[in-house]
């Protein structure tokens, strides 16, 4: 049963038709959703990555190709089952006042409630439930449109929830927050793909909170169309320095993350040890000074436990107790020596 | 916070029947209070004109407002929620300038074409003004529908609505220019609006009609309560669109047809009622908003129609004055209240 849970893609070709013309936004993708995984879609922005979504939600239909849900076509579903199957969560804002957190969630059963919208028992241990797992019961009772953009977000992730669907769809859900809540609700995906065995799929532009969190990344872009894999593979292959790759941008292996590198234009000797030495040369690298113990130079930097030494040429020693203040005085000396 | 819905409902109420009493009690021929009782109750055989004051004046105007009020501003409520805009009204899409239109094709020609000034032929004249108003009111509408299913966005099809309005206007004025200044008259007159042109048969006609929308609309409570969320969760969510768009369009617009057609353009009650309602019960569930509306709309319709008979007045104070110059400093002050509850929160 598992494998019947996936999104297959099949040769989709998405876009809009205008009168007849067919506008095509990306053609020809081939791939699959894994239920139980987060797979964050990354792409710079026009390239379709809203479009997709709203492919795979059913708003929009394919302009060629198909998309299997447990073994059928996306197309033959009625609005009304997929409302059982698929949840999403947009980037638009709902202007929603007078509506409370919990009449919200409670919107996200209107799939299974009666002609009334009356909600059963049932009804209100899902919404509970959902509440629960996103960690919003301190803002049960408080109103939509009073919440911060972070806390409205979450509460949009527990309606969907509350529809109890295999599948979410969210289109940029970290837009417009604050990194701690990024992080959150990145977290809080993944732990509910995982748990829930769902298959959450996203949008975003949050890079290093992808490629830290997600199970699965999809790289969207006009060359190559889509491609898929581990956020490690990817790196393995190149694909992921390729994709973004552009000056000033550095992909490192090391850390499997994205570096912002400035050209180096002075090399210098670089001593010392652990935190306060790496912090020392990144400040150096920001200044396009590349410092390192490998360098060797007629002037040098000796990072010790107390202080930032800089020994000159000339045999003279400046001591420097903070990284701003070191910064100062090899900016002194370059302006020196250039002189 | 909530808001104990079933006390503020209640209240309502009886603010209802206190305006309903006080609309057959006060009015241009004192009649006092034991004896109005008596002839509510039937056990009367005094004075036969103050009977029929109050069965074939007094109750039927009282009615009226009460079944128009709750119409348009149950109409009112829908349209603001499928257009999810907060101006919108019953009168929003141009179906009540359509009333309008048949009224002026029926009252301007038949004087330029026929030779009968349709003001002077009386009860007649009533019934076809009824049934033009119907008859211009649901082709604008047939059209708007024809239009909304054809066009994706919302605030689309409102401006075409609006356009389709001006149009309508348009075409008055043509009718106008061409009349004689007795029947332009008689359509100004009817366009004041009024709670006390229905009576008799008709009044039990119109009433039964409402009697039989009203309870329709609400078999839309769950539609309109996902289109707040917005098209696209609302598709999500299992609803169709077009189809809510078309039902709910429908069932507002022949609720507006019907109350203009016998009470003429009623302005501003449509619009008003459901932002008061919203404030009072602090919530967007039309669940309660619906019932809420109506109960409301009937009741300031009854307030409106007893302000413009007021003593010294006697009637000759059009009710759309009265439902504009007491409504909008109410909602203002409404919206002002709001606004302060929300900074203290």
């Amino acid at each position: 049963m598992m494998g019947n849970k996936h999104i297959h893609i099949n040769h989709l070709t998405i876009g809009y038709k205008e009168r007849g013309n067919k506008k095509t936004v990306a053609s020809d993708i081939n791939a699959t959703i894994r239920s139980g995984e987060l797979t964050c879609l990354l792409g710079a922005n026009g390239i379709g990555k809203s479009t997709l979504l709203r492919t795979l939600s059913g708003f929009q239909t394919p302009l060629e190709g198909e998309i299997i849900i447990r073994e059928r076509r996306l197309s033959d579903y009625t609005d009304k089952e997929l409302a059982g199957i698929i949840g999403v969560v947009l980037t638009e804002k709902c202007e929603l006042r007078n509506m409370t957190v919990e009449e919200l969630v409670g919107m996200g059963r209107s799939p299974y409630t009666g002609f009334w919208g009356r909600l059963s028992k049932h009804d209100k241990e899902v919404i509970d439930n959902s509440i629960k797992l996103v960690n919003i019961e301190h803002l049960r009772y408080q109103m939509v449109h009073q919440l911060s953009d972070g806390e409205r977000q979450k509460a949009m992730i527990a309606k969907a929830l509350a529809q109890e669907t295999d599948i979410i769809f969210l289109d940029e859900p970290t837009a417009f927050l604050d990194f701690p809540s990024k992080v959150e609700i990145m977290q809080l995906l993944h732990r509910l793909s995982h748990s829930g065995n769902r298959t959450i799929f996203l949008s975003t532009h949050d890079l290093e909170l992808a490629l830290q969190i997600a199970d699965k990344v999809w790289l969207m872009n006009r060359e190559v169309g889509v491609q898929t894999g581990t956020p490690e593979d990817l790196s393995l292959n190149g694909s992921l320095s390729h994709f973004f790759l552009r000056k000033g941008i550095r992909f490192d292996m090391e850390s499997g993350l994205f570096r912002i590198s400035k050209q180096a234009t002075v090399s210098t000797r670089l001593t010392g040890e652990g935190n306060r030495y790496t912090m020392a040369q990144k400040a150096l690298a920001r200044h396009g000074i590349d410092a390192s113990r490998e360098n060797s130079s007629d002037w040098y930097i000796e990072v010790t436990d107390e202080y930032f030494n800089v020994h000159h040429a000339n045999g003279e020693t400046e001591q420097t107790s903070s990284i701003e203040d070191l910064l100062q005085s090899v900016q002194n000396l370059l302006a020196a020596l250039s002189r | 916070m909530k808001r104990p819905v079933a006390l503020y409902m209640l209240f309502i109420i009886i603010l209802i029947f206190i305006f309903f009493l006080l609309n057959i009690i006060l009015g241009s021929v004192q009649i006092p209070f034991r004896d109005v009782w008596d002839i509510l109750w039937g056990d009367y055989n005094g004075n036969e004109i103050w009977q029929n004051i109050i069965w074939k004046s007094r109750v039927p105007q009282a009615l009226t407002a009460l079944v128009a009020g709750a119409g348009l501003s149950v109409s009112g409520l829908q349209m603001q929620t499928v257009f999810r805009n907060p101006l919108a009204g019953p009168s929003v899409l141009g179906i009540s300038s359509g009333a309008s239109m048949g009224v002026a094709f029926v009252v301007l020609l038949s004087g330029s074409l026929g030779g009968v000034a349709l003001s002077k032929i009386g009860i007649m004249g009533e019934i076809a003004l009824t049934i033009s108003a119907i008859i211009g009111s649901l082709s604008i509408m047939a059209l708007i529908i024809f239009v909304s299913q054809k066009v994706k966005g919302n605030v689309t099809l409102l401006i075409i609505g609006v356009m389709i309005g001006y149009v309508a206007n348009a075409v008055i004025g043509v009718l106008k220019y061409f009349s004689v200044e007795e029947d332009i008259r008689a359509y100004v007159i009817w366009g004041l609006g009024s709670f006390a042109r229905v009576s008799g048969n008709q009044m039990t006609l119109f009433v039964s009609i409402m009697l039989v929308l009203l309870p329709v609309s609400f078999l839309l409570v769950k539609t309109l309560n996902l289109l707040l969320l917005g098209d696209a969760y609302a598709r999500n969510l299992g609803l169709n669109i077009k189809r809510a768009r078309l039902q709910v369009i429908t069932c507002s617009g022949v609720l507006v047809a019907i109350v203009t057609a016998y009470c003429g353009p009623i302005i501003f009650l449509g619009l008003a009622v459901p932002h008061l309602c919203r404030t009072m019960f602090r919530t967007s569930d039309h669940r309660i908003l619906m019932p809420a509306s109506l109960l409301m709309g009937g009741a300031m319709a009854l307030v409106c129609n007893l302000i413009a008979r007021m003593p010294g007045f006697e009637g000759a104070l059009p009710v759309n004055s009265v439902t504009a110059l007491v409504g909008a400093p109410v909602v203002i002050s409404v919206l002002f209240n709001k606004r302060r509850n929300d900074i203290n929160e």
